[in-house]
């Protein structure tokens, strides 16, 4: 069975990937649709979804289109969530690595490190970061990588506690291959699948991470984001529920999606487990 | 013959009920709010906005302000000045007491201007300058003699500028130590009564006030709430009948205006008049250009802010002068909203697109979006700008340190140019450390000349010709942004009466309201 077949038969993973493409087109199409920026003041504000032509969703607290903020923010979510997510594993996967393969000494200095960093709540730790850095696109997603790689180092970790001693690392391991080379060429491809998964719904978490970071105010005030919608659109929501209603459902709709994909990933990636559980 | 009779009664019965419902009525204790809970009630010794608006009830000043900043007798009676505008005599009042019963005389202005508020007082120190000695003459008479003329001088005894404090409780002993701190004692229309620490401060009526009749409420509970939304909530639900200024979020005043029985004055700020600008370095960058400055204020949509962003409360000011300021000039050229003139300007200069990092002021959401607004104005006309989020503290430390291009801010005018205004523009006050001074580092020698000579010429027309050369100089060089004069609405029900009647709204206004119901 192919690799597509194993996944497409998880239909809930089949809706997920197909409502993420939707996102992601919406996300690439948006300086098309809308090429004004969507800070633009364009119409009078509070206008109703479907109200005038032009603007399906209406406008916000000061007339600005919130279908394009919709459409520029999901470029902004997507980019976030996976930058963030290639930065965490950047620094979670060698660590892990290293540590497993070595074990002893490494391991525990590692490991005591890693166990720093994931007994201070991730939203907490995110939330002093991009106040010290001051909010900005970068300081956002160093601040969501630094707190959320420790799982993917203790993944990677646990993986190659399990592989380092199997016979192909011995052999490897007799022909003299170095270490180096026995880590990134033998044993790290054989541990990709559950990386795979785990960062399909990371993405899913830094999304999340940077919608509440925007919401409590800490987004960069230059972009217009999902978190930034709901935010600013707090204090009026009783005069106006579709300010905060559509990015809410964009959120929801995006991180369900990650996390159906990610199952998907899991059952394509890991048949025999899949196997067992139905 | 008997529809004529018919009429005429009710003509008659129409004036009789409007004459009784016009006749203020004793009784009934009036609710409302204050946010944020203030720190203490010794008015003088701490100049916070909740401060005053609390202990404006309980003490006076000498004189208090009508909404046209026209002086009024308080505590003083009557006053006159020589010819030279030198010596200043207030006639005090006789018969009033303090709120322990000892009798307000002379000697307690003496002692709290000459002493406390010297020791104290940061702003009645700036008037206290001009001051060559204050004397006591007999229980009833206070004479002034200053240095030079000082125009301002007639504006500045204001309750919360200049408290009356009982010399025979605080004279000798640590101020800010004092046991009476507690229990604030003052001539006003309200005595304290009782402080329940973040929940309500609760002040009764001083039934030897000496005006008569007054005060009309028996008394007034000031509840503290921490969240804007439950404020709302409680004046929806009845809980409190008036919510003075800032203590609920811009968006919902227009929808909590429109509840029955809800009236909202925007009188009552006149004496604080809050401006709104916009710092702009005059330093280094773009912004040091004079023609680049002008540009912003071409770029602003400042309509569009107060109309949407300030629910249309509030007013686009014309130049460095608030309009309801003294010696304000009318006849300038007005900054129109006018991208185009503001494009030709910026390509005159020359303009690069380097970049130009704007401060919002982290005071809550209309602000924020205010930044948002500024942001994308200054956008379409091809200004490169970089909004970077504070908090409170960053905010002060960069205007401080000077480290911004454009920041917003907002700045109190005290009811004369030589109190609140000239501050913004002096090079003589120009310092590092403090975002209250003259931070946008303007320097103009013929503005510091026509500012230092207009605070102490005499008489008002000498100082208007001077005030108005000074408006034109700095109309044309845009030292800062004038961005407006922020209204200050108060909420409140309309069966409560005769609530703002004076520049400082609220502050003192209770002396004067009763309840219709």
């Amino acid at each position: 069975m192919s690799f597509f077949a194993r996944f497409a038969q998880n239909r809930g993973a089949l809706i997920g990937l197909i409502i993420l493409l939707a996102i992601i087109v919406m996300a690439i199409l948006a300086p098309l649709v809308f090429p004004e920026s969507p800070w633009r003041m364009v119409q009078r504000p509070f206008l109703p979804p479907m109200e005038v032509d032009g603007f399906p969703l209406g406008t916000d607290t000061m007339g600005r289109n919130v279908a394009a903020g919709l459409m520029h923010g999901a470029w902004v979510s997507l980019l976030i969530g996976l930058v963030s997510t290639l930065v965490a594993l950047l620094i979670g996967v060698p660590l892990g690595a290293v540590a497993g393969y070595y074990g002893g000494l490494i391991d525990d200095a590692l490991m005591r490190f890693t166990e720093f960093f994931q007994t201070i709540p991730n939203f907490a730790l995110a939330i002093v970061l991009v106040a010290i850095m001051q909010p900005s696109v970068t300081s956002i997603v160093l601040a969501i990588a630094l707190v959320s790689w420790p799982p993917v180092a203790r993944l990677v970790r646990a993986e190659f506690m399990s592989l380092r001693n199997r016979e192909y690392v011995e052999a490897a391991r007799l022909v003299g291959q170095t270490n180096r080379t026995i880590i990134i060429r033998q044993i790290l491809p054989n541990t990709l699948s559950p990386i795979i998964v785990l960062a399909s719904l990371m993405v899913a978490t830094a999304i999340l991470l940077e919608s509440a970071l925007s919401f409590l105010g800490l987004g960069d005030p230059n972009v217009m984001s999902w978190g930034y919608m709901i935010g600013a659109a707090r204090t009026v929501i009783r005069q106006a529920w579709w300010l905060s209603f559509f990015p809410g459902v964009a959120i929801l709709l995006t991180v369900l999606a990650l996390n159906l994909v990610g199952e998907g990933l899991d059952d394509a990636l890991n048949p025999k487990l899949a196997r067992e559980r139905s | 013959m008997k529809t004529p009779l018919a009429m005429a009664i009710a003509a008659a019965a129409l004036t009789l009920s409007t004459a009784q419902a016009d006749e203020p009525r004793h009784g009934g204790t009036l609710n409302t709010v204050i946010q944020p809970e203030p720190p203490g009630l010794v008015l003088g010794m701490i100049q916070n906005d909740p401060t005053r608006k609390v202990a404006g009830n309980i003490y006076e000043g000498l004189l208090s302000y009508s909404t046209d900043l026209e002086p009024r007798p308080q505590l003083a009676e009557s006053w006159e000045v020589d010819d030279d505008g030198l010596v200043w005599t207030f006639q005090l009042r006789e018969g009033v007491t303090w709120h322990d019963g000892e009798p307000f005389t002379a000697e307690d202005v003496v002692f709290s201007a000459d002493v406390f508020h010297r020791d104290l007082n940061p702003s009645a120190r700036a008037v206290l300058d001009h001051i060559e000695s204050i004397e006591a003459d007999g229980d009833h008479t206070v004479v002034f003699t200053l240095k030079q003329p000082f125009g301002p001088f007639l504006l500045s005894f204001e309750a919360g500028t200049f408290t009356m404090v009982p010399k025979h409780l605080y004279e000798g002993t640590d101020f800010r130590d004092n046991e009476h701190n507690d229990h604030p004692i003052g001539t006003g229309p309200f005595k304290f009564e009782n402080w329940d620490r973040g929940t309500v401060i609760e002040l009764v009526r001083n039934d030897d006030y000496y005006v008569d009749d007054l005060p009309y409420l028996d008394g007034i509970n000031w509840h503290v709430i921490p969240d804007g939304a439950s404020r709302a909530v409680a004046y929806e639900n009845g809980t409190v009948d008036v919510l003075p200024n800032g203590t609920v979020e811009n968006f919902d005043i227009p929808r909590l205006a429109e509840l029955d029985n809800t009236c909202m004055t925007e009188e009552g700020h006149e004496y604080f008049s809050p401006f709104a600008m916009l710092w702009m370095n005059n330093r280094e960058g773009p912004t040091e250009d004079k023609r680049f400055r002008q540009a912003v204020m071409y770029a602003m949509d400042r309509e569009f802010a107060r109309d949407v962003l300030w629910n249309e409360l509030g007013n686009v000011p014309l130049s460095s002068f608030g309009s309801n300021a003294r010696f304000h000039h009318d006849g300038l050229d007005p900054y129109d909203h006018d991208p185009d003139r503001a494009r030709e300007l910026l390509d005159e200069m020359g303009y690069d697109g380097e970049e130009v990092r704007l401060l919002p002021l982290p005071y809550g959401e209309t602000w924020t979006r205010w930044a948002e607004a500024v942001q994308q104005n200054l956008r379409e006309v091809g200004i490169n700008v970089r909004t970077q989020s504070t908090d409170v503290g960053g905010w002060n430390q960069r205007l401080g340190d000077w480290d911004y291009d454009l920041a917003f801010t907002f700045l109190y005018q005290y009811g004369d140019p030589a109190l609140g205004i000239s501050r913004t523009y002096l090079s003589t006050n120009i310092e590092r450390g403090s975002p209250w001074n003259n931070v946008g580092g303007y320097e103009n020698e013929r503005v510091d000349e026509l500012f230092n000579e207009a605070a102490t010429a005499f008489p008002d027309e000498e100082r208007e010709a001077l005030y108005h050369e000074v408006q034109e100089i700095l109309h044309e060089d845009v030292p800062v942004g004038w961005l407006m004069e922020l209204g200050f609405p108060t909420l409140y029900r309309c069966d409560v009466k005769d609530l703002v009647t004076s520049g400082v709204g609220v502050n003192d206004g209770f002396k004067d309201a009763w309840l219709d119901r």
